[in-house]
């Protein structure tokens, strides 16, 4: 075969993760933001400036979840054991959340309930989300292609505070999202909290770039004692946080939005870098993770033909619901 | 504490899965229904067609959305309880599962928001297709996952490669010895299902004297589709028991309660099958039955449980009394049918109060039948998950301890307890809610097609509006 299949489906997994993570990110970071907002119009708001588009985004974590036993079943049979209990909470807060969107507008008594499920179900499943990152940078307990580790293996110091980054991460990109779809006092909420946020997330994006190469020998190596382009990518994550920061304080609509999504893709990338093509670290590589070749071929063909009607898709609905959201009222 | 792992794995597939099933279970056929109603306005222009599909669209909207949440659930059960198995089967389930995803959202996003969100906006023959399309969709979904499952009850089409299945022949492991059995007595299952549902809703509103001519034409329609399916899903259901014989033949001697192989074997009405003693405690049957319905001969000889070792034995009890109970249920139903055909001859059929009310009390039993039918087949397999290849225990995730799977199990009944009291309450507010002339608009409510709630405009609680008091007045 003149074509590296496990290489294409890195690239379409990769690319599903960040599609997912950015996507997801400022919805989810809505929810977290959800009970610190000023008050109950600017929860309408906030809710209706995701409502349309929310929804494609589960289809990248299905994908995703069904792609990665296809493609690298070994990554499905390694973290979804060794991340048992977060996996579960993940999935639990993604419900209440998801419930929330259909029954909140229809509600008036019952409405505060599910304030709390959007809230509490949207910082579980981001607390969850940044954890597994954490785990994977720590690696996994695994001999012979198979899990050994404990329960609560995933749940250390390092994935707690990576766990809160993710919070605050996702938060910054709600913050920056509400900028851009609202106006008048939920704007100008949003811009205050947002120089917040960012200062935050640098906090731990410092303590993480510190932390990483102590638990993780590979990566020290790798930052260290090789000469890379690798330092592009945290340099390109400062420039964004930079401007994100100016951005704000000039009161910038779209910049801001577009400069967290640009923290968060090149953060990813210094990631991937960092690891690549370890992909259930420490020891296997996407080649020793992959299924059969005859397998990733056959899946290949169908996903192929839906990522293309998927971004159509997506594209589709931020095109229709473009616009800012005005207070007292949804699209229609 | 002493926990078992394996058992609890089991109990909370089994949960969720159950708990998953139902949905789509009802959605399959009510989509297909949906289909013919919208066929039925565009080519008579009806309008109580018209208003009954606006209605069964609403119902179809809730119902779809609980499986969705639930199936998400789904995606990730095999891999954080049963990771041995998922890696050695990934090569075939991975491509398969996966194409049921792709399937779905191809569905979801090019023809689901038209068909819910479409009416008035689309043309009525694009609104027809795109309904069709759903229907077609839902089918395509449950190809593959029956694929799946019957692959693993007849497996075919690959070969053992290190503890790890690799697949030499797509066509036969896709198209494995048991799938269109399987395929058939599920899609039938799903036609009841949907025919049982509008039938009783159609004569609880019939009851009560609300909108009656369109409800008279659903039941009508309704009941002449049971009347040829419940006989039809006997038939099925004959050779998939059959097609188990020859693949599965302890599976069929746990379902008949016979240990020992022999012929003249009798079909056992009533039974205490006992493990430990591999026989029956007590026992009521029809001499040669079960040897006639299975070898069509009273000398046939009929498999029996001992055949194999105990330990390879499925757990008898559950899978004799469930299989009593879908086909017992299934006998209910003819029965139910063919009353609707003598009513309909005496012109009672709409007048019939306690007519009305059976078919009511009847809404439960196609789910109930479903549900034992895959207890039958699931447990009936038992200790294989993957036939006569890997067994359960070989399956489990190593690294599972009994605390951590019965911690997500009370989690998962938690967490399913709230969404579907949650759900099943919005449902009933939508049905009694009824086929209102124009849909409301709630405030904020923005239509989309993944989030198909949003279809049904119904309010969650009484102070947002006051009509559906007055409906139920």
């Amino acid at each position: 075969m003149t074509f590296d299949l496990a290489i294409i489906w890195a690239g379409i997994i990769g690319f599903g993760i960040i599609m997912y993570v950015i996507m997801d990110g400022f919805d989810l970071g809505l929810g977290i933001l959800y009970p610190f907002a000023p008050d109950e119009e600017a929860r309408d708001v906030m809710m209706n400036s995701v409502a349309p588009v929310w929804d494609g985004n589960e289809t990248w974590l299905v994908l995703g979840g069904a792609g990665l036993l296809g493609a690298f079943p070994l990554v499905y049979s390694v973290f979804l054991p060794a991340l048992y209990i977060g996996v579960f909470l993940m999935l639990a807060g993604l419900i209440f959340r998801g419930i929330s969107f259909e029954f909140r507008f229809k509600s008036k008594k019952n409405r505060h309930w599910w304030n709390r499920a959007f809230c509490w179900g949207s910082a579980v499943a981001t607390f969850a989300q940044g954890a597994v990152v954490g785990a994977y940078i720590q690696g996994f307990a695994v001999e012979d292609f198979v899990y050994v580790g404990g329960a609560l293996d995933w749940l250390t110091p390092f994935t707690v505070l990576t766990g809160l980054g993710m919070m605050a991460g996702y938060s910054l990109l709600g913050a920056t999202w509400l900028i851009l779809k609202s106006e008048g006092h939920v704007q100008q909420w949003a811009y205050r909290i947002a120089p917040k946020l960012l200062l935050a997330v640098l906090a731990v994006f410092a303590i993480v770039s510190i932390w990483t190469p102590l638990v993780s020998l590979e990566v020290r190596e790798r930052w260290l004692s090789q000469l890379h382009l690798i330092w592009i990518f945290p340099i390109l994550a400062l420039v964004c946080a930079a401007v994100l920061y100016r951005a704000v304080k000039r009161q910038k609509e779209g910049l801001p939005f577009v400069m967290a999504l640009g923290l968060f893709i090149f953060t990813y990338l210094g990631l991937i870098a960092s690891k690549w093509p370890v992909i259930v670290p420490p020891n296997y590589t996407i080649w020793d993770a992959s299924s059969a070749p005859e397998s990733q071929l056959f899946l290949l063909i169908g996903v192929l033909f839906v990522i293309p009607i998927v971004l159509a898709y997506t594209a589709w609905s931020y095109w229709v619901f473009r616009g800012k959201v005005k207070v007292g009222e949804g699209y229609h | 504490m002493d926990l078992d792992p394996l058992l609890l794995s089991r109990l909370q597939f089994a949960f969720v899965v159950s708990f998953h099933a139902i949905f789509p279970v009802f959605t399959i056929g009510l989509a297909s229904y949906i289909a013919v109603l919208h066929g039925l306005f565009y080519k008579t222009e009806n309008p109580a067609w018209d208003r009954l599909a606006l209605f069964w669209t609403k119902v179809f909207a809730v119902v779809f959305g609980m499986g969705v949440v639930s199936g998400i659930v789904m995606s990730f059960q095999f891999g954080t309880n049963w990771s041995n198995f998922s890696y050695a089967t990934a090569n075939f389930l991975g491509p398969v599962l996966s194409y049921e995803v792709v399937t779905a959202f191809f569905l979801e996003a090019a023809f689901l928001g038209v068909l819910l969100f479409g009416r008035n906006k689309v043309p009525e023959g694009v609104h027809l297709f795109a309904a069709i399309m759903v229907a077609i969709g839902t089918f395509i979904s449950s190809f593959w996952i029956l694929s799946a499952n019957s692959w693993m009850q007849t497996p075919a089409g690959f070969e053992m490669i290190d503890g790890r299945f690799h697949i030499v022949s797509w066509t036969e492991a896709i198209f494995n010895p048991s799938f269109w059995y399987r395929f058939t007595h599920m899609g039938l299952a799903s036609f009841l299902t949907g025919g049982f549902v509008v039938a009783g809703v159609s004569a609880w509103f019939l009851l009560r004297k609300r909108d009656v001519e369109a409800n008279k034409k659903a039941l009508s329609m309704c009941l002449w589709l049971l009347l040829i399916l419940t006989p039809a899903q006997a038939v099925v259901g004959d050779f998939h028991g059959l097609n188990t014989l020859e693949h599965q033949p302890t599976k069929v001697a746990a379902m008949e309660g016979n240990w020992e192989t022999s012929s003249n074997v009798p079909l056992l009405l009533f039974a205490i099958p006992d493990k430990d003693s591999q026989s029956n405690l007590f026992e009521i049957g029809i001499p040669n039955l079960a040897s006639i319905v299975l070898t069509h001969s009273a000398e046939g000889e009929v498999p029996g449980i001992s055949a194999v070792p105990v330990d390879e034995q499925p757990p008898v009890a559950i899978v004799f009394w469930s299989f009593r109970i879908m086909v017992g249920l299934g006998f209910l139903m003819i029965g139910v049918a063919l009353a609707g055909l003598f009513l309909r001859r005496k012109g009672r059929v709409f007048e019939s109060p306690l007519y009305h009310k059976v078919l009511v009390g009847m809404i439960a039993s196609p789910f109930v039948a479903v549900l034992a039918g895959w207890i039958v087949t699931e447990a009936g397999r038992a200790p294989w998950l993957v036939y006569g290849v890997m067994s359960h225990a070989q399956g489990l995730t190593p690294s599972l301890t009994g605390g951590m799977a019965l911690f997500t199990l009370i989690g998962y009944i938690g967490v399913y307890s709230v969404v579907f009291l949650v759900g099943v309450y919005y449902l009933s507010r939508v049905v009694r809610q009824g086929m209102l002339d124009e849909p409301q608009e709630v405030q904020g409510e923005i239509e989309r097609a993944k989030r198909p709630f949003s279809a049904a405009h119904t309010p969650f609680d009484d102070d947002t509006d006051n009509r559906i008091e007055g409906a139920n007045a």
